[in-house]
């Protein structure tokens, strides 16, 4: 009785498939033929927002979240428009993006590269999103800029700071407005050796990954140029919660200067390891111990509390800065939110109007037409003179002049060197800016030996 | 036919009609729906359930049919990965190098781990194979990627750069992984009225593997090694009494489903050539033995249903953010639809795995043969209702003809 069963249904099945082999040509619908991938037809587009939500850098991706609604808002015309007001370029009216209302999906990275990608992937496959967006971490940047690549999408690269990301894995479809390690090398560098003089024993705790690796190369490079001496580098797994073990051959390794390339959750857990060992009690050789933290930010400073207390490290951005363009939006996030923004908040609400920009002068999302856009310009940074001192020239913000360079579709910008305040005024008030480098600085070429050996290749429209 | 018996034939049928029809089955609801939240009818995701299916199917040549439950899975899936994407970046994207790579190397190291861990049973296995994969996790992590020597390119993952040798390449040749010429991120888009169904050349590949590689686990499951391999399972001690030496029989089963992992994790790397050590991790592997027991340890069909099962929550569920739940209870008062968020929100998005434990509990307490031992269940409630029904309706026939004048 159940094979007769099984067998019907399968009759069934088979009379089904051949039905619908023998309607499918009737009923083929003009399949428009797109000019590329997940050309927006209707009256909205849907731009992917991929940040983290699990993992070391949850705290990170949850303000860019923020960020990211915060200008979508703006862009739709609602709230107070924030930078589009400040901006320079002032093709953005608050009507969308191209008369097309903004949508968006959100996804999880949890800051692993398989689970980014997969999240990209279905972004895009499923829910036709025309620009990849977001991540705190340069190994989920890279591997979801190469996918977009691949599939003809614009990435623009939020929080990474590895100089990988527009270096040797640069690609034609992938942005960063962030700075990198390089950047904060030059500009960290001459304020430590100025603090903390010229003949230094350094100590690397390193986070295992592209950005802790070109990170650690810069600052030994930076430092090292200026008499610094680098005792030892150690890499320590991104998934780490406890540094103990890393922290204790620091005492006895005769360094006196500890320096933590690490970011989010792990500088939290190193720095606090690190003082609980009483690191910055000690003295060595009569020179005080000191810890230094490359890249810094606000949300960083808060998770270790106490700790941050006079270090020194590098940032993209703080919401202290009083130019038109980051009072703006530290207003209209502060509205919104009841806090002021975090770096990672600004680069990717920057990031997201600067791609709209972009399509609006571009008058079309065709990646190729936006990158042409975006980088194509023939305007260069007053005062450096270089070949590669052309691209797109735009102000106001947040960053002063900034130029988005045509060779690696990197943004080019004043470095903030920042200290952890001695006395904060509030939870927030946390780091205070000790120097603003000039962009002159921290130029380099884009075949600098740390970011050669990439190729841009094409620009991939897709279908 | 094809050597099988006709209940094997009609199951491995529906598989394949089920398969090929899968961008019709997962897309059931139009664009633009509110429920189109629940489509999965995506090359991606599509890909993942085939092949997480192969894998789960090999896990459970080795844990149903010996009953050995490994640990440490994932650490060949991670193998075949690297293997394939290292024959893209040596050879060229045609796909064939790559999986074949991956079938040897994974292989080859099955061999190795299996020799050692075999030694051992019970948990005592389980723990020696977590041990290894582990290692493996961690050599691909961090030992080989340093800037020095890089096999693995650790945290962010192997992949295919525009100066690799490539030999193989022609100056035409496409630049996605393709099986001579046919790329496969290929998509055909059917738009049917407000429906659109994607047809994806990768996914019809992992398809057809996936039905090659059941038709063979349905041979192995109904030889003699496969009895023998069920033998071991439900006593090996008296085995050895007999004089009969099991462990060749376990090593080649634990060979064998090493390759089919291997087979999974080719296949991954030639739907999108990337190769991260996060899926050697133990958790990889955890979620693969969840895949099994979920479906239905023993049974042909259970591991693929388990991981179809898992994969969706994971890619459908955690796409689900509190906009998406503002819009579905926004019909109700603002407080209640307030309300409403706030308890649905920690079983979605990140919170998926919330929902997929309380699922899992659900299963093995009230299904401990998995889903498989729930669709049993319901095809004998529905025949047994029916069957009922009919003894009902004779027995009122036969009552109601006398007459009661």
């Amino acid at each position: 009785m159940s094979r007769s069963n099984v067998t019907r249904r399968g009759v069934l099945k088979t009379g089904a498939v051949t039905g619908a082999g023998v309607a499918l040509p009737t009923i083929f619908t003009a399949s428009s033929a797109a000019a590329f991938t997940n050309e927006p037809t209707g009256s909205s587009v849907t731009l992917g927002f991929n940040v983290p939500q699990t993992g070391p850098y949850a705290d990170e991706g949850a303000d860019e979240l923020r960020a990211y609604e915060l200008a979508v808002e703006h862009l739709n015309g609602e709230g107070d428009g924030g930078m589009l007001s400040t901006f320079s370029s002032k093709a953005l009216q608050g009507n969308g993006i191209n008369g097309k209302k903004v949508e968006y999906v959100t996804g999880d990275t949890q800051t692993k590269s398989d689970a980014a990608r997969a999240s990209a992937k279905s972004m895009i496959e499923k829910d036709g999103a025309i620009m990849i967006t977001g991540g705190s971490s340069s190994g989920v940047a890279i591997a979801v800029q190469g996918l977009c690549q691949e599939a003809g999408v614009i990435f623009m690269a939020g929080l990474t700071h590895s100089n990988d990301t527009t270096g040797k894995d640069k690609k034609a479809n992938g942005f960063r407005h962030f700075f990198n390690g390089y950047m904060s090398g030059a500009a960290l560098a001459p304020v430590l050796a100025a603090n903390y003089g010229n003949d230094r024993k350094a100590y690397h705790l390193t986070a295992d990954y592209t950005w802790g690796w070109t990170q650690q190369e810069s600052i030994a490079a930076a430092t090292e140029a200026l008499g610094w001496e680098t005792v030892n580098n150690v890499l320590t797994p991104l998934a780490a919660t406890d540094f103990s073990s890393y922290i204790a051959p620091v005492l006895n390794s005769g360094a006196d200067v500890l320096v933590l390339n690490h970011y989010g959750g792990n500088m939290v857990n190193s720095l606090t390891n690190a003082v609980q060992f009483g690191l910055r009690d000690k003295m060595v050789d009569g020179k005080q111990f000191e810890i230094v933290v490359p890249l810094y930010s606000r949300l960083m400073a808060r998770g270790a509390g106490e700790n941050v207390k006079g270090i020194f490290g590098s940032t993209n951005w703080h919401w202290s800065l009083t130019d038109e363009g980051s009072k703006a939006f530290v207003k209209s996030f502060g509205t919104k939110y009841g806090f002021p923004p975090s770096q990672a908040a600004h680069t990717c609400y920057v990031q997201t109007l600067l791609y709209a920009d972009a399509v609006t002068r571009a008058g079309s999302f065709n990646p190729c037409a936006v990158e042409e856009a975006l980088v194509g310009g023939d305007s260069s940074l007053p005062g450096i003179s270089s070949e590669a001192n052309r691209g797109f020239l735009f102000d106001g913000l947040g960053n002063g002049q900034t130029l988005y360079r045509a060779d690696d579709h990197q943004c080019f910008k004043d470095v903030l060197v920042v200290r952890g305040k001695e006395n904060p005024t509030s939870e927030f008030d946390l780091l205070e800016v000790v120097e603003v480098t000039p962009v002159a600085q921290v130029w380099y070429e884009p075949d600098h030996p740390m970011f050669a050996g990439g190729n841009l290749g094409e620009c991939n429209p897709g279908a | 036919m094809f050597g099988l018996d006709k209940k094997d034939t009609s199951l491995l049928i529906i598989v394949a009609i089920i398969t090929l029809l899968a961008p019709f089955i997962l897309n059931p609801f139009p664009e633009g729906s509110a429920m189109a939240q629940f489509n999965a009818g995506y090359p991606d995701l599509m890909q993942r359930f085939v092949i997480f299916g192969i894998f789960a199917v090999g896990f459970n040549i080795l844990f149903g049919l010996t009953g050995y439950l490994s640990f440490g899975h994932a650490a060949f899936l991670g193998v075949g990965s690297y293997a394939c994407v290292w024959m893209f970046k040596l050879l060229g994207y045609n796909i064939l190098p790559g999986i074949l790579l991956s079938l040897v190397v994974s292989g080859i190291f099955a061999l190795g781990i299996g020799y050692v861990s075999l030694r051992r049973s019970g948990i005592y296995f389980s723990i020696l194979t977590l041990a290894f994969a582990q290692m493996s996790f961690a050599l691909a992590y961090s030992v080989l990627s340093n800037p020095k020597f890089n096999l693995t390119n650790g945290e962010t993952g192997l992949q295919v750069y525009t100066d690799d040798p490539q030999v193989l390449m022609g100056p035409n040749s496409p630049t996605v992984p393709n099986l001579f010429g046919l790329e496969m991120n290929a998509t055909y888009k059917l738009e049917l009225g407000p429906w659109l169904f994607q047809f994806n050349a990768g996914y019809y590949f992992c398809a057809i593997v996936m039905l090659l590689v059941v038709y063979l686990a349905i041979r192995i499951f109904r030889s003699p090694f496969g009895l023998m391999l069920r033998a071991v399972k439900s006593n090996q001690q008296r085995m050895g009494y007999t004089g009969l030496n099991t462990r060749p029989y376990t090593l080649a089963a634990f060979v064998i489903s090493g390759m089919y992992a291997g087979l999974a994790g080719g296949l991954m790397a030639s739907m999108d050539p990337l190769a991260g050590a996060e899926r050697m991790q133990w958790t990889a592997s955890g979620e693969v033995v969840l895949m099994t027991i979920l479906g239905g340890a023993g049974t042909l069909i259970g591991p693929i249903l388990g991981a179809g099962f898992i994969k969706y929550f994971e890619n459908i569920f955690s796409k689900i953010n509190d906009n998406v739940l503002h819009q579905w209870f926004a019909f109700m008062p603002d407080w209640m639809e307030n309300a409403m968020v706030f308890i649905v929100h920690p079983f979605i998005g990140k919170g998926w795995h919330l929902t997929l434990g309380l699922l899992f509990m659900l299963v093995v307490i009230f299904l401990p043969g998995g889903l498989v031992e729930g669709g049993q269940k319901l095809m004998r409630w529905i025949r047994g209702d029916r069957r009922k029904k009919k003894a009902a309706e004779k027995a009122k026939s036969t009552t109601t003809t006398e007459p009661a004048e």
